[in-house]
This record gives structure tokens, C-alpha cells and sequence, in this order.
């Protein structure tokens, strides 16, 4: 979970949580570009969760695993959700949904590795 | 989405539906603390209730007060605002109170809620969200018959 693929998902959400925010700011609707690249991101999330899913089947201990499953499933399911409401606001707003989407990510990604972090062995 | 008319405007009629513009944002951030303080009140609860009962059922609380909030916003028209209504007022009422609590004495409250401390373990996003949310709320008062 604390491997060099969290960091790359946290940077990317962060440059990204900027972009979307100045495009707000700018009074700018997301773009095709920038629904391609919350799709990038949300490909990138959901080798991450994948990798952390793989790693909880092989035997790697987690102490609460309930609350860490819970947590995959709201991180893979996070900027698709934040994407599909972007879609339907074609304004600035859906520029905002963005932004906020992408800087929540990086949250549930540290909890992830708080939460892994406390092993049960 | 490509833009097609680019002399359309980017913002939406005051009068426009209570879940959009502004309101989808406030959707998503309410469903995101609806979905955490659910979730961490069922842990809480289901785990190790005896330790804090009192804290855990405001735990549970909290969360339904977000879910009604998220629910009001998404159904919109005169009955989601009232419930969004209500359910922000709670919640502004609600984070005051036991964030004024948590400060002036912790006793009570051995463990956290996401009102605990004003909401400082979420980055006071729950002390600022009741404002945003009732401000928004007050701006779309259904217009009077004319």
C-alpha cells in the first residue's frame, strides 16, 4: 500500500485537483480533456485498489479489514462518482465537483495506508 | 463535452433546481461525509459500542443528518429544501454544540465524532459545510405566486 504507485496516485490527483480548481476559477466548464484525464486517473486509482485487493487475497494482514474494504470500494468508486456529476454540470461547477473530486482521493489513499499500517499480526 | 455554444451561459438562473450548479458540488461533499460518517458510526457501533455509547450514537446521528441533507439535495423542489433545510440547521446546531463540548470538556466524549473539536479531524470541513449549505439553501427560496 506505501509503495511508489500511492505516491504517483497522490501527485497526479493533486496536479489534477489544481487544474480543475483554476479552470473553475477561470469560470471554465471541464473539457473532453478534462473527463479523459478523470478517466486516467480513475484507471490509475483502480490499479492501485486492484494491487491492495490482490495483496488482502494473498494473505497480507490488515487489522481492520472491514473498514480497509470499505475504503477500496469508496477510493475506486470516488472520481467516476465526482465524473458523473461533473457530466451533468456543464459550468464551472462541474469544474469545482472535479477539483474537490481529485483532492479527496489523495485523503482516502493516506487513510488507506494508515489503515494498512496497523497490522493484525 | 465539447462546447458547443460558447455564448451559453456558464451560470445557471437563481431559480435554477437545487441540485445543480453549486448544489452538485454540495451533493457530492455531503455524499462523501453521509457515506464517512455512516460508515465509521456502523464501525463504532457494531465493534466496540460499549466503550462510548453516548458518543457513538451521536456518531450514528451525525451521519443520518448527512444522509437526510444529501437525500434533500438530490430530491430538490419544496420538500428537499425543507429537509435540507432542517437537516442543515441540525447540523450547524449540531456541530457547535458538541464542538463547544469537546473543547470545554472531553469527559463525555472519549471518543471522536466528525463534529468533535469543531470537525478539526476533517479538516473543519463539518463547522464550515452547514454555512455553505444553508446560504445555498436561502438563496433558493421558491419564488412567491406572481
Amino acid at each position: 500500500m506505501n509503495g511508489p504507485l500511492s505516491s504517483a496516485t497522490i501527485i497526479a490527483a493533486l496536479v489534477l485537483a489544481v487544474w480543475y480548481l483554476l479552470r473553475s476559477a477561470l469560470d471554465r466548464a471541464p473539457g473532453r480533456n478534462d473527463l479523459i484525464a478523470a478517466g486516467v486517473l480513475s484507471l490509475l486509482v483502480l490499479v492501485l485498489v486492484a494491487v491492495a485487493a490482490i495483496g488482502l487475497a494473498t494473505g497480507t494482514e490488515v487489522a481492520d479489514i472491514g473498514t480497509f474494504a470499505g475504503y477500496l470500494i469508496t477510493t475506486v468508486a470516488f472520481v467516476p462518482t465526482a465524473g458523473y456529476l461533473a457530466v451533468m454540470e456543464p459550468t464551472r461547477w462541474g469544474s469545482l465537483t472535479l477539483g474537490i473530486g481529485c483532492l479527496i482521493i489523495p485523503v482516502l489513499v493516506l487513510r488507506l495506508q494508515q489503515i494498512a499500517s496497523v497490522t493484525g499480526a | 463535452m465539447p462546447d458547443k455554444n460558447p455564448t451559453e451561459a456558464t451560470t445557471r438562473p437563481r431559480d435554477a433546481a437545487l441540485g445543480s450548479g453549486l448544489g452538485r458540488v454540495l451533493l457530492l461533499v455531503y455524499g462523501v461525509f453521509a457515506l464517512s460518517a455512516s460508515a465509521r458510526a456502523l464501525v463504532q457501533i457494531t465493534t466496540h459500542f460499549d466503550e462510548a455509547p453516548l458518543a457513538y450514537l451521536l456518531s450514528g446521528f451525525a451521519g443520518l443528518v448527512y444522509v437526510a441533507a444529501t437525500v434533500g439535495l438530490a430530491r430538490g423542489g419544496s420538500t428537499g429544501r425543507l429537509i435540507a433545510l432542517v437537516s442543515c440547521t441540525i447540523e450547524l446546531v449540531g456541530v457547535l454544540a458538541i464542538g463547544t463540548l469537546t473543547v470545554v470538556d472531553s469527559v463525555d466524549f472519549p471518543d471522536a465524532t466528525v463534529w468533535s473539536n469543531f470537525g478539526s479531524g476533517y479538516g473543519y470541513v463539518p463547522l464550515v459545510l452547514p454555512f455553505i449549505g444553508l446560504w445555498w439553501i436561502w438563496r433558493h427560496k421558491p419564488e412567491k405566486a406572481q
